[in-house]
C-alpha cells in the first residue's frame, strides 16, 4: 500500500502558507482571491481523501520525524477525518459567500487585504486543532484559531463590533489561560502532553488527581464549546459579525471545543467519572440555551441561542458515555455544522434584502423572495429535528442512546431533549410566520441579493440534505468511529506502536548514539 | 519532590491580583490582569517541568543536573502566543477610547432591551398570530382579509392596553 501519510499536515500547512502568500499579495486582490478558493478548494479534497483513509486505521506522522514522545505527531483517526471534511466543506462555501459579499460590498463588507489571509489561518487553526495528537499542540491550533477570530470579529472596527468583541477576546483568553493551567498540571502529573502517552499513563496517576485534571480540561473545552454556565459570551458577541463571520465561527469555533470534550471523554479519561455532572450540564444547556432562543427579537441572536442549545445535545450524546452515544453525537456534530451555517448565511441573505433582522421590522419574505423562504425554510425545519432530515436521524440516536442507559437521568435527558427539541421549532416557526409569511409594518428596502451569494447558501443546503440521504453510510462511520474511540488501543496503537516512542528518525539517531556510546 | 515556594507564592499573588484585575470594567485593567494570569500561568508550567536532574538526552552524560527543556519549550510559546495578544488588546483599547473617549467593557445593549421586556412581562416582537387583543372569534372573522386581495393587509389597531413591540424603538 502506499504510504498517504504526507496528506496529514496538508490541511494546516497549505492554508498557513496561502495565509503568507496572500498577505504579501495585499495589492492584487483577484489574485488574492484565487490563492485562498485553489487552497480551501485543495483543503477539501485533501480532507475527503483522508477520511477514506483513516477508515482503515489511524494515519500518524511525526512532525520533522522526531519520535513521538518527544517530538509533534498529528493524527488523522476517523473522527478527525470527519470533522475535518465537513469543516472544510463549510470553510470553502463560506469563502465563495464572502467572496460575493466582497465583490458587492467592497471595502464596507471588509479590507479585503486583511480578510483573505486572516481567514486561511482561521482555516490552518481548526484543522491543527482537530488533528493534532500532541494537547499543548491542540492549545496551539486553538490559539490560531482565536487569534484570527479576533480578527475577523472585530473587522473595521465599528463600535458595536468593538463593543461585542472586546467580551468575546476576553473570555477566549480567559479560558485559554485555564486551559494552559491544565496543561501545566497535567505535564506536572505524567511528565508528558502527547495524547496516546497520557492514555498510556493517566490511568496510573491517583484518582483524585486525575479528577482535577479532568475537570480543569473540560472547564477550558467547556468555554470554548459555549457549554450552559460559561456560554453567555457566545450570543452576544456573534450575531455583530459580518454574515459570513458569523456563520462560519457557529458552525466551526464552537465544535472545535466539543471536539476537545470528545477526545478528554473518550481518549484520556474513559470510565465517565464526571458524566452525571456532564448530563446535567447539557439538561441546563439544552434548556436555558432555547428559552433564550425564544425569548429573542433578532434572528442573528435567535439562532445564536439555538447554537448554544443545541450543543446540549453533543454534550449529551458524549456525556452518555456510550459507543452508541458517541455515534450519535458524532453525527449531530457533523449535521450542526453545516445546518447552522447554512442558516446563519441565509439570515445574512436575509438581512442584505430586507435591510435588517429584527424580526419587528421583517415580513412578508415568502412573496417577495421564495428562493430565501426554501433557503431557510430547509435547514430551519432539519435544526427543529423534523423527519426525514438529519437533525431528526441524530435526535433519534440520541434519545435511543439515553433510553439505553435506563436511568432516571437518562430518561430526564431523553424528556429533556424532546422538550427542546420542539421549543426549537416553535422558535424557528414563530420567526418564519414572522419574517416570511406576515406582511411586514413598514415597507422592505428589497435589495438585490446577488446570485453569487445564494449559490454557495444553496450549495450548504444541498450538503446538509446529503446528510440525510447519504445518512446510513454516514452513521456507520460514525459507529466505527466511536467504536475505535471506546477501545482506545488503535489511536493509541497507531501513535506509540511499542506502547513507548514513536518510528521516527530520532529513534534511530538515538539507538546509533547509544550503539556509538 | 517539592517545588520551590519562593515560585509558588509568586504564582499564587500572580493569579489573585491578575483574577482582582481582570473583574475590573476597565479594558486596560483587564489587560494587565490577562498579562499578570499568563505570567503566573508561565511559571506554574516552569514548576510543572519539576527540579534539575539527569539530562533527558540518551547517549550524553552530563556531570551537572539539567532541567527539563519541555516545559521552557512550552513557555516560549506561551509568551509569544500573550504577547501577540496582548498587542491586539491594547488595540482594542485604543479603538475603544478613539470611539467613546473611555476603555470601559460595556453590557449587552440588545440583552439589556429583553430583559426589560421581560420584566414588563411584553413580547420581543410584534406577531399577528400570538397577540390576542380580546377579539371574539367572530369579530376575527368579520374584519378577516386574504392577504392575496388587492391592498395590503394591515395589522388590526390595538384596542387598549399596552401596544407591543413600541419599545427601543
Amino acid at each position: 500500500m502506499t504510504d498517504w501519510s504526507w496528506l496529514v499536515p496538508l490541511p494546516v500547512v497549505l492554508p498557513l502558507s496561502a495565509a503568507g502568500l496572500a498577505l504579501a499579495l495585499y495589492r492584487r486582490p483577484r489574485l488574492q482571491r484565487i490563492v485562498s478558493l485553489a487552497t480551501l478548494t485543495l483543503v477539501a479534497v485533501v480532507s475527503a481523501a483522508l477520511l477514506v483513509l483513516a477508515d482503515s486505521g489511524p494515519v500518524v506522522v511525526e512532525v520533522g520525524d522526531w519520535a513521538t514522545p518527544v517530538g509533534i505527531s498529528l493524527v488523522a483517526d476517523r473522527l478527525s477525518a470527519l470533522m475535518l471534511t465537513v469543516s472544510s466543506v463549510v470553510i470553502l462555501c463560506v469563502l465563495v459567500y464572502s467572496l460575493a459579499q466582497g465583490r458587492e460590498d467592497g471595502e464596507r463588507f471588509a479590507p479585503i487585504s486583511i480578510f483573505h489571509p486572516t481567514y486561511l489561518v482561521l482555516s490552518a487553526g481548526v484543522a491543527n486543532a482537530f488533528l493534532s495528537g500532541d494537547l499543548f499542540n491542540i492549545y496551539v491550533g486553538f490559539e490560531i484559531l482565536l487569534a484570527a477570530s479576533y480578527v475577523l470579529i472585530t473587522l473595521s472596527g465599528t463600535t458595536e463590533r468593538i463593543r461585542a468583541g472586546t467580551i468575546y477576546v476576553v473570555v477566549a483568553i480567559l479560558s485559554s489561560v485555564l486551559f494552559l493551567v491544565a496543561i501545566a498540571a497535567v505535564y506536572a502529573a505524567v511528565g508528558t502532553v502527547n495524547l496516546a502517552q497520557l492514555a498510556i499513563r493517566l490511568p496510573e496517576v491517583d484518582p483524585g488527581v486525575r479528577l482535577v485534571l479532568q475537570s480543569m480540561l473540560l472547564l477550558a473545552f467547556g468555554i470554548k464549546a459555549a457549554v450552559f454556565p460559561l456560554s453567555a459570551w457566545l450570543p452576544d458577541s456573534y450575531p455583530t459579525a459580518p454574515a459570513p463571520v458569523t456563520a462560519v465561527f457557529a458552525g466551526l469555533l464552537t465544535k472545535v471545543g466539543v471536539y476537545a470534550i470528545i477526545r478528554t471523554q473518550s481518549l484520556l479519561f474513559p470510565g465517565g467519572r464526571l458524566d452525571d455532572i456532564l448530563l446535567w450540564v447539557a439538561l441546563a444547556t439544552m434548556l436555558v440555551g432555547i428559552l433564550g432562543a425564544v425569548a429573542q427579537d433578532d434572528v442573528k441572536r435567535l439562532l445564536s441561542f439555538t447554537l448554544v442549545s443545541h450543543i446540549g445535545y453533543m454534550v449529551f450524546g458524549i456525556a452518555l458515555g456510550s459507543v452508541h452515544g458517541w455515534t450519535a453525537a458524532i453525527y449531530y456534530v457533523a449535521h450542526h455544522i453545516t445546518v447552522q451555517t447554512a442558516l446563519f448565511l441565509v439570515v445574512g441573505l436575509v438581512e442584505r434584502f430586507g435591510g435588517t433582522t429584527s424580526l419587528d421590522r421583517l415580513g412578508g419574505l415568502a412573496k417577495m423572495t421564495p428562493v430565501l423562504a426554501v433557503l431557510f425554510f430547509v435547514p430551519a425545519m432539519n435544526l427543529g429535528g423534523i423527519p426525514p432530515f438529519s437533525g431528526f436521524l441524530g435526535k433519534v440516536g440520541l434519545l435511543e442512546a439515553g433510553v439505553e442507559r435506563g436511568s432516571a437521568l437518562g430518561y430526564t435527558l431523553v424528556a429533556g431533549s424532546v422538550v427542546t427539541s420542539l421549543l426549537t421549532l416553535y422558535a424557528l416557526i414563530k420567526a418564519w410566520n414572522k419574517a416570511f409569511w406576515q406582511s411586514p409594518p413598514e415597507e422592505l428596502p428589497a435589495h438585490r441579493v446577488p446570485p453569487m451569494m445564494i449559490a454557495p447558501t444553496a450549495a450548504l443546503v444541498v450538503f446538509s440534505l446529503a446528510l440525510t440521504v447519504f445518512a446510513g453510510p454516514l452513521y456507520a462511520y460514525t459507529a466505527r468511529a466511536a467504536q475505535s474511540l471506546a477501545e482506545r488501543w488503535p489511536y493509541i496503537e497507531a501513535v506509540l506502536p511499542d506502547g513507548q516512542r514513536g518510528d521516527g528518525e530520532s529513534q534511530r539517531a538515538a539507538e546509533e548514539a547509544e550503539d556509538g556510546g | 519532590m517539592s517545588p520551590n515556594i519562593v515560585v509558588v507564592v509568586t504564582i499564587a499573588v500572580l493569579f489573585t491580583v491578575g483574577v482582582y484585575l481582570v473583574l475590573e470594567r476597565s479594558l486596560t485593567r483587564i489587560l494587565l490582569g490577562i498579562v499578570l494570569l499568563s505570567n503566573g500561568t508561565n511559571l506554574l508550567i516552569l514548576v510543572a517541568g519539576g527540579a534539575a536532574g539527569a539530562p533527558p538526552i540518551i547517549g550524553v552524560a552530563s556531570d551537572r543536573p539539567m532541567s527539563d527543556p519541555l516545559p521552557q519549550a512550552l513557555i516560549l510559546t506561551a509568551i509569544v502566543i500573550t504577547l501577540g495578544l496582548t498587542a491586539f488588546l491594547l488595540a482594542m483599547a485604543y479603538r475603544s477610547w478613539q470611539l467613546h473617549r473611555h476603555d470601559e467593557v460595556q453590557d449587552d445593549v440588545e440583552d439589556r432591551r429583553i430583559v426589560r421586556l421581560a420584566a414588563r412581562d411584553e413580547r420581543a416582537f410584534e406577531d399577528d398570530d400570538t397577540e390576542s387583543d380580546g377579539e371574539t372569534l367572530d369579530e376575527e372573522a368579520a374584519s378577516a382579509r386574504d392577504e392575496t386581495d388587492e391592498g395590503r393587509a394591515t395589522p388590526p389597531p390595538p384596542r387598549g392596553g399596552p401596544t407591543h413591540g413600541e419599545e427601543g424603538r
